[in-house]
C-alpha cells in the first residue's frame, strides 16, 4: 500500500484571471462584443468629459467681485458666489438672515435625530418635527409675534421658499391624505366613490394646470373682500394635489398590513377610528416612509413649477439673476449650479428612501 | 362616542339606532354629502357674484370669437382670424404632438438604457447608472431651461447654419427635408396596409402549423421583408410618386423643407431624457424580476441565447414593467405641459395662457383644459391596461 502524505502544493491561478488583468478581462473584454462596447463608450466618456472637468474646475474662475474676475476662459462660478446670498434667501431683509438659519439649525437638528436610528423618544420628536416645528417656523419666517418684525411673503424666495413649499406641501398633505386613503378604503359606497374622484382627478391633471386654477380661480372661490397671499394660494393648490398622491402611499401601506390584524382589532371590540388609530396606522406609516419620501422626492423637484405662477422658488431666482445686464451669458453656470442643488436633495434624499425600504423589507412578511 | 355608550355590560334588548352600524354609515354618508354640497353651493355663489362684479360673462360662447393672435407651430390651418375654438384645438394637437415622439424617444431610450444598466460590462452599466442617477434627480422644468436657453439659445443665425448633409441647425429650428406626396402615392399607402394584413395572416398561420407538424416559420424576418418590400415594389411600379423638398436659405431664413422648431426640439430632448432615465429603472427592476431558473431552464432546454431572451424572458418581465410603464406615459404626458414655460403652443399655453388672459374666462378654461388631460389619462390607462391583460399570465 502506497500512501502518498506529500499533497503537491495548490497551483497559482492563472495571471489572466486574477488582479487587475482578471478584472478587465471579465468586467470589460469579456467578448469581441464587450470589447467594442467598452472602447466606444470609452472614448466617447473621455472626449465629453474630459473638457467638461476641465471647464469645471481646472481653468474655472472662483474668486472675485464682477464679472471681468472670470479671466480663465472655463466656468465663471463668481457668478454664483457673488449672488449666492439672494439665492439662497430671497429678497429676504438683510439683517433679518439670522431668522432664516435659526429655523434650518432647529430643522436640520430634528431630521437628523430623526434618521439617525439609536435616537431615543423618536415618535415624540416626530411629533414635534410634524407639528410644533412648522409653528416656529412660520413666526421665524413671518414675524408678527414675539417682538418678530414682519416679513411680506413677496419678499421670500430662493432655497428658502422652495424648501418652505416643499415641506409645507408634504406636511400639510398628510392628514388630507390619510383621510382619503381611509375614505377609499371604507366600505360605505357613497364615501368611497367621492373619495376616489377626489383622488383620481388631481392624479390626472398636470400640477401646472393645478397651479393656474389657484392663482386664477381660487380668488374667486372666495368673497370678495377676502384677500388671498400669492404663496398661500400656491400652497393651497400644491396641498390639494399632493394630498391625492399621498393618498395612494398611504393606501398602498393599508394594503400591506394582514388582514389578520385588523380583525384583531375588530376582536378586541375597538371602534373604527381607535383600531385604524392604535393598531393599523402605526404599523402602516412605518411601512410608508419610503414611499413618503419618493413622493417628497418628486414634490421637493415639482416646486420649481411655481416660476409660471410668478414665485421666486430657487429656479427662478437664478433665472431672473441670468437676464442682469452685469452678468449676461453665464446660464450654463446658473443652471448648473441648481442643478447641483435639487441633485445633492433628491440624491440624498432617495439613498435614505433606498435603505430604509432594504431595512423594512427583512422580516415583515405582509402582503 | 359609541365606545362610551357601550361600557355597561347590562344585556341591551334592542341596540340604539345610533349603535347600528348601518344607520350610521348612511347618516355619516348624508352628513358628507350635505357638507359637500354646501360647499360647492357657497363657491359656485361666491364664483357667480365675483364674476358678476368683474362684468365676465359665463358660458362657453367666447370659443367662437375671433382669437387675434398667431401661433408658432401648427399642425391644422390656424391664423389669427380663426376662433378660440381652433385655438383650442391646435394646442391639443400640439400636446398630442410633443407627446406621442416623447413616449417613443423615452421609450426607445429608457429600454436601452435599462438593457445597458445589466450589461455584464462594468463601464457600461456604470455610465447607464450615472446616467439614471443624474437626469432623474433633476427638476424636469430645469432641464428645459437648460436645453432651450444654454444650448440651443447659442447656435449660429441662418446664414451661418451647422450644415449636415441638406438638413441645417441654427438658431430657429432644425430643417430638414420634407417629402412631397404626389398623387400616386396612394398605392403605396395601400400597399403597406395590404402587407400589414399579410403579416396578421402569416403570423396566425405560422402558429396553426407550429401547433400541428412543430415546425417554425422566420415570421420576423418574412414580416420584415414583406413590410418593406411589398410597398417598395408597388412605389417602382407606381413611378416613384414622391420627391423631396429641400430647404434652401432665401434671405434671412431658409425656406422650403420642414423646420422643427427650437422649442419643440428642447421640450423633446429634456421630456424624453428625463422620462427615460425612470423607464430605465424599470425595466432594469422588471428583467431582474424574472428568477435566474428561467434563464437556467430555457438553456438547459437547449434553447439559444437570443430565443431565451425573446421567449422566455422579456414576456414574463414586461407583465412586471408594463403597470409602472403607464404610470411614467402618463407623468410625460402631464409633464408636456411643462411647455408653457419656453412658449412651445401646447394646449396650456395657448389655451390656459393666451386665450385666458385675452378672454378672462378663467373657469371654463381651466376646466376645460383639466377635462382634457383626464380624459388623455384615462384612454392611455385603459389601453395600456388592455395590452397588459393581453400579456398577463394566463392562469388555468
Amino acid at each position: 500500500m502506497i500512501i502518498n502524505d506529500d499533497k503537491l502544493p495548490d497551483l497559482p491561478p492563472p495571471p489572466s484571471t486574477v488582479g487587475v488583468i482578471g478584472w478587465l478581462r471579465t468586467n470589460l473584454f469579456s467578448s469581441w462584443l464587450n470589447s467594442l462596447l467598452t472602447v466606444i463608450v470609452g472614448y466617447l466618456l473621455v472626449i465629453n468629459l474630459v473638457p467638461l472637468i476641465d471647464w469645471a474646475f481646472l481653468t474655472s474662475d472662483w474668486i472675485g467681485e464682477t464679472r471681468e474676475d472670470c479671466t480663465s476662459g472655463g466656468a465663471c462660478w463668481v457668478f454664483i458666489s457673488v449672488r449666492l446670498d439672494q439665492f439662497i434667501y430671497g429678497f429676504y431683509p438683510e439683517e433679518l438672515y439670522w431668522r432664516i438659519n435659526t429655523m434650518y439649525v432647529i430643522g436640520v437638528i430634528l431630521i437628523t435625530a430623526l434618521i439617525i436610528e439609536s435616537t431615543p423618544k423618536k415618535p415624540l420628536i416626530a411629533a414635534f418635527t410634524l407639528i410644533i416645528f412648522p409653528i416656529i417656523a412660520f413666526y421665524l419666517l413671518y414675524g408678527g409675534a414675539f417682538g418678530l418684525e414682519v416679513v411680506e411673503t413677496h419678499k421670500w424666495g430662493g432655497l428658502t421658499l422652495t424648501l418652505v413649499l416643499a415641506c409645507v406641501g408634504i406636511v400639510a398633505s398628510l392628514p388630507f391624505g390619510v383621510l382619503l386613503a381611509l375614505g377609499r378604503r371604507s366600505e360605505m359606497p357613497i364615501v368611497r366613490s367621492l373619495c376616489t374622484a377626489f383622488i383620481e382627478v388631481w392624479r390626472g391633471v398636470p400640477l401646472i394646470s393645478v397651479l393656474f386654477m389657484a392663482s386664477v380661480m381660487l380668488p374667486l372661490f372666495v368673497s370678495g373682500e377676502t384677500h388671498m397671499d400669492k404663496l398661500v394660494r400656491a400652497l393651497i393648490g400644491i396641498t390639494m394635489f399632493q394630498s391625492a398622491y399621498m393618498a395612494e402611499v398611504i393606501r398602498g401601506g393599508l394594503q400591506a398590513i394582514p388582514k389578520g390584524q385588523y380583525e384583531a382589532a375588530m376582536a378586541l371590540g375597538l371602534n373604527y377610528w381607535k383600531s385604524m388609530g392604535l393598531i393599523i396606522l402605526p404599523q402602516a406609516l412605518k411601512l410608508m416612509i419610503p414611499g413618503i419620501v419618493n413622493t417628497f422626492i418628486a414634490l421637493f423637484k415639482d416646486t420649481s413649477l411655481v416660476l409660471i405662477i410668478g414665485l421666486f422658488d430657487l429656479l427662478a431666482i437664478v433665472q431672473a439673476a441670468l437676464s442682469d445686464p452685469k452678468w449676461l451669458g453665464y446660464s450654463v453656470e446658473g443652471y448648473v449650479f441648481v442643478a447641483f442643488v435639487f441633485w445633492v436633495f433628491c440624491f440624498g434624499m432617495s439613498r435614505y428612501s433606498q435603505g430604509l425600504e432594504k431595512k423594512l423589507h427583512t422580516g415583515h412578511g405582509a402582503r | 362616542m359609541p365606545a362610551e355608550v357601550n361600557k355597561s355590560l347590562a344585556p341591551a334588548s334592542k341596540p340604539k339606532f345610533w349603535n347600528d352600524p348601518d344607520k350610521r354609515a348612511i347618516i355619516f354618508q348624508i352628513l358628507i354629502v350635505t357638507m359637500v354640497v354646501a360647499f360647492v353651493a357657497h363657491i359656485v355663489n361666491n364664483a357667480l357674484t365675483n364674476l358678476e362684479t368683474r362684468g365676465i360673462t359665463t358660458g362657453f360662447g367666447f370659443l367662437t370669437q375671433t382669437s387675434g393672435f398667431d401661433i408658432l407651430l401648427t399642425l391644422i390651418p390656424y391664423d389669427a382670424t380663426y376662433s378660440f375654438g381652433r385655438t383650442f384645438l391646435v394646442g391639443l394637437f400640439n400636446t398630442l404632438l410633443v407627446s406621442f415622439l416623447g413616449v417613443a424617444l423615452a421609450t426607445i431610450l429608457g429600454f436601452v438604457l435599462g438593457v445597458a444598466r445589466l450589461s455584464n460590462n462594468w463601464l457600461i452599466s456604470k455610465a447607464a447608472m450615472c446616467y439614471v442617477e443624474t437626469f432623474r434627480n433633476i427638476p424636469l422644468l430645469l432641464q428645459i431651461f437648460f436645453w432651450y436657453v444654454a444650448v440651443l439659445g447659442p447656435l449660429p443665425s441662418p446664414r451661418q447654419s451647422i450644415e449636415l448633409g441638406s438638413a441645417f441647425i441654427n438658431n430657429r429650428g432644425f430643417y430638414i427635408p420634407s417629402p412631397v406626396l404626389e398623387a400616386g402615392f396612394w398605392f403605396v399607402v395601400i400597399a403597406f396596409f395590404v402587407a400589414i394584413g399579410a403579416c396578421i395572416y402569416l403570423s396566425r398561420w405560422n402558429h396553426k402549423r407550429q401547433d400541428a407538424t412543430g415546425q417554425q416559420f422566420p415570421v420576423f424576418w418574412a414580416s420584415v421583408g414583406l413590410l418593406i418590400g411589398i410597398p417598395l415594389v408597388v412605389y417602382f411600379l407606381a413611378g416613384s410618386p414622391m420627391t423631396w423638398d429641400y430647404p434652401a436659405l432665401k434671405g434671412f431664413n431658409f425656406k422650403g423643407g420642414a423646420v422643427i422648431i427650437p422649442e419643440l426640439m428642447a421640450l423633446l430632448l429634456a421630456l424624453s431624457i428625463y422620462t427615460a432615465a425612470f423607464i430605465a429603472e424599470i425595466v432594469r427592476s422588471g428583467i431582474e424580476a424574472v428568477s435566474k431558473g428561467q434563464t437556467e431552464a430555457s438553456h438547459a432546454l437547449g434553447v439559444s441565447n437570443g430565443r431565451t431572451l425573446q421567449l422566455v424572458v422579456i414576456p414574463q418581465a414586461l407583465r412586471v414593467i408594463i403597470p409602472p410603464l403607464t404610470s411614467q406615459y402618463l407623468n410625460l404626458i402631464k409633464n408636456s405641459s411643462l411647455a408653457t414655460a419656453i412658449g412651445y403652443p401646447d394646449l396650456v399655453s395657448v389655451f390656459m395662457g393666451t386665450t385666458l388672459n385675452q378672454t378672462g374666462q378663467a373657469i371654463e378654461i381651466i376646466l376645460m383644459t383639466m377635462a382634457v388631460y383626464l380624459t388623455i389619462s384615462l384612454l392611455v390607462s385603459l389601453l395600456m391596461n388592455w395590452y397588459n391583460k393581453r400579456m398577463a399570465l394566463v392562469e388555468r
